[in-house]
């Protein structure tokens, strides 16, 4: 990607249901060509963000710029997106052929070439022989599809799709994830998607938006999001992850109980601030502990939980004297634990790395 | 990538969207629906309650009129009249419609389909059709008028036994409703309990169905302190508030007075619409989206003892009607019994021959076919347009402003309204038109709240759809809306055909010697004496009504079959 201008800007944007404000000043710019995933929880405003975007319910305040356009304050007839909802809003009354190409109909595209874009669009999401058959004939994974080449039907210079796939069943949805990426590298058309399934995000996104309660937590690739989370708030929503109280104690340090520990970003809190530690559960090392690694203690092994290819442990750290014990879940390979013969009451050397360390300071996000 | 934080200037004002074509096309269609509401209901009301504060040389003199009016002994006892009948109406007509409509959803008696089709037999009819049967039946030359013990049927009695007939298939309509959503997890609940049959029904049943119960309550109780037809004929010297509406306006040429009744009439009719608002907003929440639908088992004591009362109520419903259609064919009742068709020639009495008959056609068609689009149309735009919000919170109150105005305070109205020289909407009046207007006026609410229903079913997103693909929210209305909602569409045709056919209260101050209608000839030839021809009348509009339901079943059917390949979910 580049530096270029970006094809959409979101610039401010609130949104207010009476006295709720479901969007508050929300900034963003999305590329020409990028795939991006609004992810959140249920009623974090996602739908609102992506209706304003598409003009189909207007922002309260804020300004909305598309391909250098200001369309703020455009109808949505005036807009130029594309769009599948949740519920596929295919019209039932009429085949599949005509669905896809409703959107040409007005367009003064002769019918033959109009009913050869149909057939091409039809080809392209994999239904070649669906055109003589009505929605209510297909299946809900080869509905969503027509949904689709509706949508592009138009070659709308932006895709919006409202969580097009939660109303199906795992195994086509799988399916569909991969498809949809798919015809997104072919057709290069600036993609938004809102979901609230963190696996999908991360798997078919080149940018996710974590938003939480109207506004955006963190913006970045699914990597950057997964390694780096901004706050506790994105590391707990994404993954799992194991948050230590601590006390801040002096440069790259931390105190948890009697325990010190060294991290790798820490910025210039003064000692004794109160911070949370976030350790991811397969981040915790439990072989080829060198000696001179850091943050090296002893665990006793609790509960351990078979997961398929990994294990999850239960680990509890004793030194910390009278406060409460530091319990960590950690993954661990099954080649680990059966090399360490890890087992319920074992003890256990652990090493956290430092870099691994996420350092939220408290009180800065739930 | 690199994404750099800039410093944005937001703009702080709030986004006011500018509307696109079709959001101004649909404006324009609310306003023109608001005003076709604000003539056709709004005004006409509006001129109504002035006129009842104004003497006869059009001066405004408050009250007056209605001191005048309470003062009056005789105008008085109406009021008292009007609500002993309706009192008692609503207790038999609910005790009745309740256990049928009990055996009809939660037995396994034989015959429900039937017995639910004859229950809606009364609808077909003009209110006038059950007292003329009762004058057959029970009066002065009456086939069983032994079985009233001496006591007149012209009265309190013929009243309430012609308000049951008329007001029965509406309370069913509601209690079944009612008593159709009930939940069977409560029901298996009480088994699990051990409740008794009895504690059961008191405690289950009952309350599920108090609702219910209220709101047909409350219907009935309007329809017989609304209705005019069934007092005319048969009410005697027993004045109701229905008939002194007429008798003041028709008989004595005064509308101040008339204006005056029509304003009392307007109370029960709508408290009676408040409580169903209110109690529409409760129900909703009584069932639950898991909750599993009641189905009966089989109870041979319950089921027959059900089937009994049931059959004994439909026999009287089918008695009622078939009375009327024996005498209309009768030729000289009860001297000769031979049977013919010499009252149907209509042509040789007053009221308007078969004239009267093809005005009706007429009149029911264009009402249904003009009704039917604004109606649909209109609660398409209120639902779906965006912005306007005002505007369409407007429309949509005036929609269900006709529920709570009995056709007579409406067809009174309208006089008060169109006849002034000075409107110049005045060429309506005394032309088919006007009585169309009525028509659709009178039943709009109900029209209007089908349409609703039926919109509020198909998916939201339709129009976001279409505006994503640049096509006009009206080409998507004629093309997939309309199609999507046909079923409903044809419902909302056939109600209005049905009740413009065979309404009287409405149009009775409103026809002139060119528009004539079926029902007011039922009205004018029983007036006139000429009993045998007013039920022969009657009698077409229940063949006519009772055609039209069939082709319209049959039509619905066939319909359903030629897009079934569409509609099967
Ligand atoms: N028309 C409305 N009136 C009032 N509140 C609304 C309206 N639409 C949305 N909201 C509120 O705004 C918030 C955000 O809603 P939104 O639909 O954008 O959530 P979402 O992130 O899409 O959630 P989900 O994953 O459940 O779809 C919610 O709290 C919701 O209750
Ligand atoms: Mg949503």
């Amino acid at each position: 990607m580049t530096d270029a201008e970006p094809y959409l800007r979101l610039e401010r944007i609130t949104k207010s249901f009476g006295p709720f404000q479901a969007l508050k000043d929300v900034s963003l710019e999305i590329f020409r060509g990028e795939f991006v995933c609004f992810l959140g929880p249920s009623g974090c405003g996602k739908t609102t963000l992506l209706r304003a975007i598409a003009g189909l319910d207007v922002q309260t305040s804020g300004r909305i710029e598309q391909g250098g356009r200001d369309v703020s304050d455009l109808p949505a007839s005036a807009r130029d997106f594309g769009i599948v909802f949740q519920s596929y809003a295919l019209f039932p009354n009429l085949t599949v052929a005509r669905n896809v190409g409703y959107g040409l109909e007005s367009r003064k595209i002769p019918r033959d070439e109009r009913t050869r874009r149909v057939a091409d669009l039809l080809e392209l999401v994999g239904l070649p022989d669906a055109g003589p058959k009505f929605p209510g004939q297909l299946s809900g994974g080869q509905q969503q599809r027509v949904a689709l080449a509706r949508a592009l039907a138009i070659g709308p210079g932006l895709l919006l799709l409202d969580e097009p796939l939660s109303a199906l069943d795992a195994r086509v949805r799988q399916r569909l994830r991969t498809e949809i990426v798919r015809l997104h590298r072919r057709l290069g058309v600036t993609t938004i998607m809102v979901t609230h399934d963190q696996e999908e995000a991360l798997t078919m996104a080149d940018r996710i938006v974590v938003m939480n309660q109207g506004g955006i937590e963190q913006v970045g690739t699914p990597l950057t999001i997964y390694r780096h989370p901004a706050s506790r708030f994105v590391a707990d929503f994404i993954g799992h992850m194991n948050f230590i109280p601590a006390l801040t104690a002096g440069p790259g340090r931390v105190r948890v109980g009697a325990l010190e520990l060294e991290t790798g970003e820490l910025d210039d809190l003064p000692p004794g601030t109160p911070v949370t530690l976030g350790v991811r559960p397969e981040d915790i090392q439990v072989r080829d502990i060198g000696g001179h690694a850091a943050n090296v203690f002893s665990a006793h092994v609790g509960e351990l939980e078979f997961l398929g290819g990994i294990w999850r442990a239960a680990l509890t750290e004793r030194s910390m004297g009278a406060g409460p014990a530091l319990e960590l879940r950690a993954d661990l390979s099954s080649n680990a634990v059966r090399d360490l013969d890890v087992a319920r009451g074992a003890e256990l050397m652990v090493a956290v790395p430092p870099e691994r360390i996420r350092v939220f300071v408290q009180g800065a996000s739930p | 990538m690199t994404r750099t934080d800039l410093v944005v200037s937001a703009p702080v004002g709030i986004v006011r969207q500018k509307a696109g074509w079709d959001d101004w096309v649909m404006r324009a269609g609310l306003v023109v629906l608001g005003l076709y509401l604000a003539i056709t209901i709004v005004l006409p009301l509006w001129s109504m309650l002035s006129k009842s504060l104004e003497d006869h040389s059009g001066a405004f003199v408050g009250l007056a009129n209605y001191s005048a009016y309470a003062s009056n002994p005789v105008l008085v006892r109406s009021i008292l009249n009007s609500l002993t009948v309706a009192g008692v109406t609503t207790a038999i007509t609910l005790a009745l419609a309740f256990v049928y409509a009990y055996g009809l959803t939660r037995s396994r008696m034989p015959g429900r389909g039937l017995f639910r089709a004859v229950a809606m037999i009364p609808l077909l009819a003009p209110s006038l059709l059950p007292a003329i049967s009762l004058i057959y039946l029970f009066g002065n030359q009456g086939v069983i008028r032994d079985w009233l013990m001496g006591w007149s049927v012209y009265g309190p009695i013929g009243i309430v036994m012609g308000e049951v007939f008329y007001t029965f298939p509406h309370a069913l309509m509601i209690l079944t409703t009612a008593l159709a959503v009930a939940d069977q997890r409560l029901y298996e609940a009480a088994d699990c309990l051990g409740a008794t049959r009895f504690r059961r029904f008191m405690t289950v049943t009952l309350p599920g169905a108090r609702y219910g119960l209220v709101s047909a309550g409350f219907v009935v109780f309007t329809l017989v302190m609304t209705d005019f037809g069934v007092p005319k004929v048969i009410g005697g010297s027993y004045d109701v508030l229905a008939t002194d509406v007429y008798k003041q306006v028709v008989g004595q040429q005064n509308f101040q007075m008339g204006a005056v009744v029509s304003a009392v009439l307007l109370i029960p009719a709508i408290l009676a619409f408040a409580v169903d608002r209110i109690i529409q907003r409760r129900q909703v929440s009584q069932l639950g989206g898991r909750a599993v639908s009641f189905r009966p088992s089989a109870e041979p004591l319950r089921d027959w003892t059900l089937f009994a009362v049931c059959a004994a109520v439909a026999l009287v419903l089918l008695a009622m009607l078939g009375m009327a259609g024996f005498a209309s064919l009768v030729k000289f009742w009860p001297y000769n019994l031979e049977l013919g068709l010499r009252h149907y020639s209509f042509d040789l009495m007053d009221g308007g021959g078969w004239g009267s008959y093809w005005n009706s056609l007429k009149m029911a068609s264009w009402t249904a076919v003009i009704g039917t689009a604004v109606i649909f149309t209109g609660a398409w735009m209120i639902e779906k347009s965006r912005g306007a919000g005002p505007l369409r919170t407007a429309c949509h109150l005036l929609a269900m402003l006709p529920m709570a105005v009995p056709g007579l305070v409406l067809g009174l109205a309208y006089i008060f309204f169109f006849n002034p020289a000075g409107n110049p909407l005045s060429f309506l009046y005394g032309t088919l038109a006007i009585l169309v207007m009525n028509s659709i006026a009178h039943f709009y609410t109900v029209s209007h709240l089908t349409a609703v229903t039926a919109l509020k079913q198909i998916d939201p997103e339709f129009e976001s759809v279409s505006a994503s693909l640049k096509i006009p929210a009206y080409t998507t209305f004629l093309r997939v809306t309309v199609p999507v909602c046909l079923p409903a569409i044809l419902g909302i045709s056939i109600y209005l055909f049905i009740n413009a056919m065979t309404t009287v209260s409405g149009v009775v101050f409103l026809y002139s010697p060119d528009t004539t209608l079926a029902s007011i000839a039922v009205l004018n030839m029983d007036d006139a004496g000429d009993i045998a021809p007013a039920a022969a009348m009657a009698m077409m509009i229940v063949y006519t009504s009772a055609a039209v339901k069939l082709i319209h079943a049959t039509a619905t059917g066939g319909l359903l079959r030629v897009t079934q390949r569409w509609r099967a979910r």
